[in-house]
């Protein structure tokens, strides 16, 4: 670096827009292979799901593993059980952790990094280890009810939705918001409700849509607390019949995943017309 | 972390209001958030210094009660003879014989699937960041979050469709005149788990790896190559070293989940792979020898174990890497 700086400005302008040019060149290439590569890699065994899925018996193609899914046995209860966990980790959730992710970035800003440490923790620390000790220290009161799973998903959704939250609040200028509130009589309560949430909306969806997605596909503690949740359900399924199996576990996915999309693109579209609105 | 217990016991004998405020370290946030928790009762002068504190007493009970109190019980199980009494005997099980072998393949298997995912993750982190096409980035980032909770089951099926012997891509592979299983490859061994495990493990680096892509900024590659610097010297001297401490936290959180990873290989592999997260499994459904109840909280403790030390390391790289990124 050094020696490159000492040597003559004007040999070294020439070949660095050369340089540039076949750099441009040169990333566009990798990013070909790269994307190409890794949208190979997740698509092909999508692909070869949905193959098998819209597989007959007899190896004709046939929609009933799609069609004959809400009819079969269990689906409605272990469906309706998920659905219950995902609601009631939400809630819980939103009002452990929003208020907490304001008041970090509001008051103690300094310990913002040590957030990300803490919540971290819950996707390292294996969800089978949690789980023994969970079971080994809860009251039987607890124990006696799946609503206990709900309990610990908060935990295990931690990390996705303090990021997504704190992703949120660095977007904007939460000070001045605050402040600006404050300044003209707002309440606390009145603060968080109107000014600051409304303008989290976009991480508060998201962070939702990962609870619910974690919630409607844990595996480990539920097969191991012994409830039949979804996904319990989906894998003691598989054993009457795979195509159904793997059907609703496409649908799952697929339907995160665009409920997501919409989202993201409908909170888009809002911003801009905000903006719009206000620079008229 | 038995250590810390004592510890902390100790703090809240001499004075239970002290409260370490920029000591880092998990524990520590704990135990000063629970101090400041019970202060609230007593002690009207220590409330200026508690009361930025008070405010995150919901959070920290929260995790205490959910996350501390159930790790405690398992390191206090660990050294517990099915009895009762103290014992190294769980300990001594537990890293010998069939559960030694169990960690030393979870340990190679979370080595193998958090450094791979992570320089591909990394990559396309790279060229999403760069990408000027904003659908492409939507669509990368909103699967990103889908596919990093995506595991288990379901994930299992994906691949046996795929890569099983009678699989789309082995069925593609074998008309193209390589037959994957003639060659070594095989879903159900470690291999097969560690291809399989990529898929929400690259998706999981994208999420961590992506903000700390948004800290190098334009302005510093411009003054590079004004200053004459190639691509490849931009990334030896400026980007590389800026972003390492990042990357590598990033990939620590890779070895981590993919350490704990349970359902997937337990759907794939049906426990023929030895792997510590299965191993506590099989002890929690309850098929145990007598006398041995106990080496499965052996097992998790010896877990925690190597995750505290990933995490000690996880927070040191993260210190280093938020000088440069804000």
């Amino acid at each position: 670096m050094v020696a490159l700086v000492a040597e003559p400005l004007d040999e070294l302008e020439v070949p660095a827009e050369e340089e540039g040019t076949g750099k441009h060149r040169r990333i566009r290439w990798w990013r070909g292979i790269v994307l190409f590569a890794v949208g190979a890699y997740f698509i092909i065994p999508f692909y070869a799901a949905l193959r098998f899925s819209l597989e007959g018996s007899n190896g004709k193609f046939t929609l009933s593993a799609f069609t004959s899914i809400p009819s079969q046995p269990g689906f409605g209860a272990a469906f309706a059980l998920s659905v219950r966990l995902a609601v009631i980790t939400t809630v819980i959730t939103m009002v452990l952790m929003v208020p907490t992710a304001v008041y970090v970035h509001l008051r103690v800003p300094r310990l913002r990094r040590l957030f990300d440490g803490i919540t971290v923790l819950p996707i390292v620390i294996p969800p089978v280890v949690l789980i023994v000790g969970v079971l080994q220290v809860a009251p039987t009161v607890l124990k006696g009810t799946p609503d206990l799973l709900a309990l610990v998903y908060v935990v295990l959704a931690m990390p996705f939705v303090y990021r997504s939250l704190d992703a949120g609040l660095r977007a904007i200028d939460l000070k001045t918001l605050v402040e600006a509130s404050r300044s003209l009589g707002g309440r606390w309560s009145s603060t968080l409700l109107r000014v600051v949430l409304p303008n989290l909306r976009a991480a508060l969806l998201s962070a939702t849509i990962l609870t619910v997605a974690l919630v409607l596909g844990e595996f480990t503690m539920a097969s191991l607390d012994q409830y039949q949740t979804f996904p319990v359900w989906i894998v003691n399924f598989e054993q009457d019949d795979a195509h159904v199996s793997t059907a609703v576990s496409l649908l799952a996915l697929v339907g995160t995943w665009l409920l997501l999309l919409l989202i993201t693109s409908f909170d888009r579209r809002q911003s801009r017309r905000w903006l719009r609105k206000e620079s008229r | 972390m038995v250590e810390r217990v004592g510890e902390s016991a100790q703090v809240s004998a001499a004075s239970h209001r002290s409260i370490p405020a920029g000591d880092p370290g998990p524990v520590a946030t704990r135990r000063g958030a629970g101090g400041a928790f019970e202060d609230d009762v007593s002690g009207r002068t220590w409330r200026s210094r508690v009361s930025p504190f008070v405010g995150l007493a919901p959070f920290a009970l929260y995790t205490l009660v959910f996350l501390g109190i159930p790790a405690l019980a398992i390191v206090y199980g660990a050294f517990q003879k099915p009895s009762g009494g103290f014992t190294f005997e769980n300990l001594r099980l537990a890293t010998t014989g069939i559960y030694r072998t169990g960690y030393e393949t979870s340990l190679e298997l979370a080595v193998i699937s958090s450094v791979v995912p992570g320089i591909i993750g990394l990559l396309l982190a790279y060229a999403i960041h760069t990408s000027k096409s904003t659908n492409l980035r939507r669509i990368v980032s909103t699967s990103s979050g889908v596919f990093a909770n995506f595991g288990g089951v379901p994930l299992a099926f994906l691949f046996i469709a795929t890569l099983g012997t009678t699989g789309v891509a082995t069925t593609w592979l074998r008309d193209l005149g390589i037959d994957p299983y003639q060659h070594g490859f095989d879903l159900y061994t470690l291999s097969g788990v560690a291809l399989v495990y990529m898929y929400f493990q690259i998706p999981l680096m994208v999420l961590v790896i992506t903000p700390a892509l948004g800290g190098i900024r334009s302005t510093w590659r411009e003054a590079a190559n004004n200053l004459g610097a190639r691509s490849w010297q931009f990334w030896r001297h400026v980007g590389g070293p800026v972003l390492l401490p990042s990357v590598l936290g990033a990939v620590l959180l890779l070895f981590g989940s993919a350490l704990s990873a349970y359902a997937t290989a337990q759907a794939l592999t049906s426990g023929s792979i030895a792997l510590t997260p299965i191993q506590i499994g099989t002890f929690l459904n309850g098929n145990v020898l007598a006398g041995e109840q106990n080496v499965g909280k052996a097992l998790g403790f010896g877990m925690i174990v190597i995750i505290m030390v990933v995490m000690l390391l996880y927070g040191i790289l993260q210190r280093r890497a938020s000088k440069w990124l804000r």
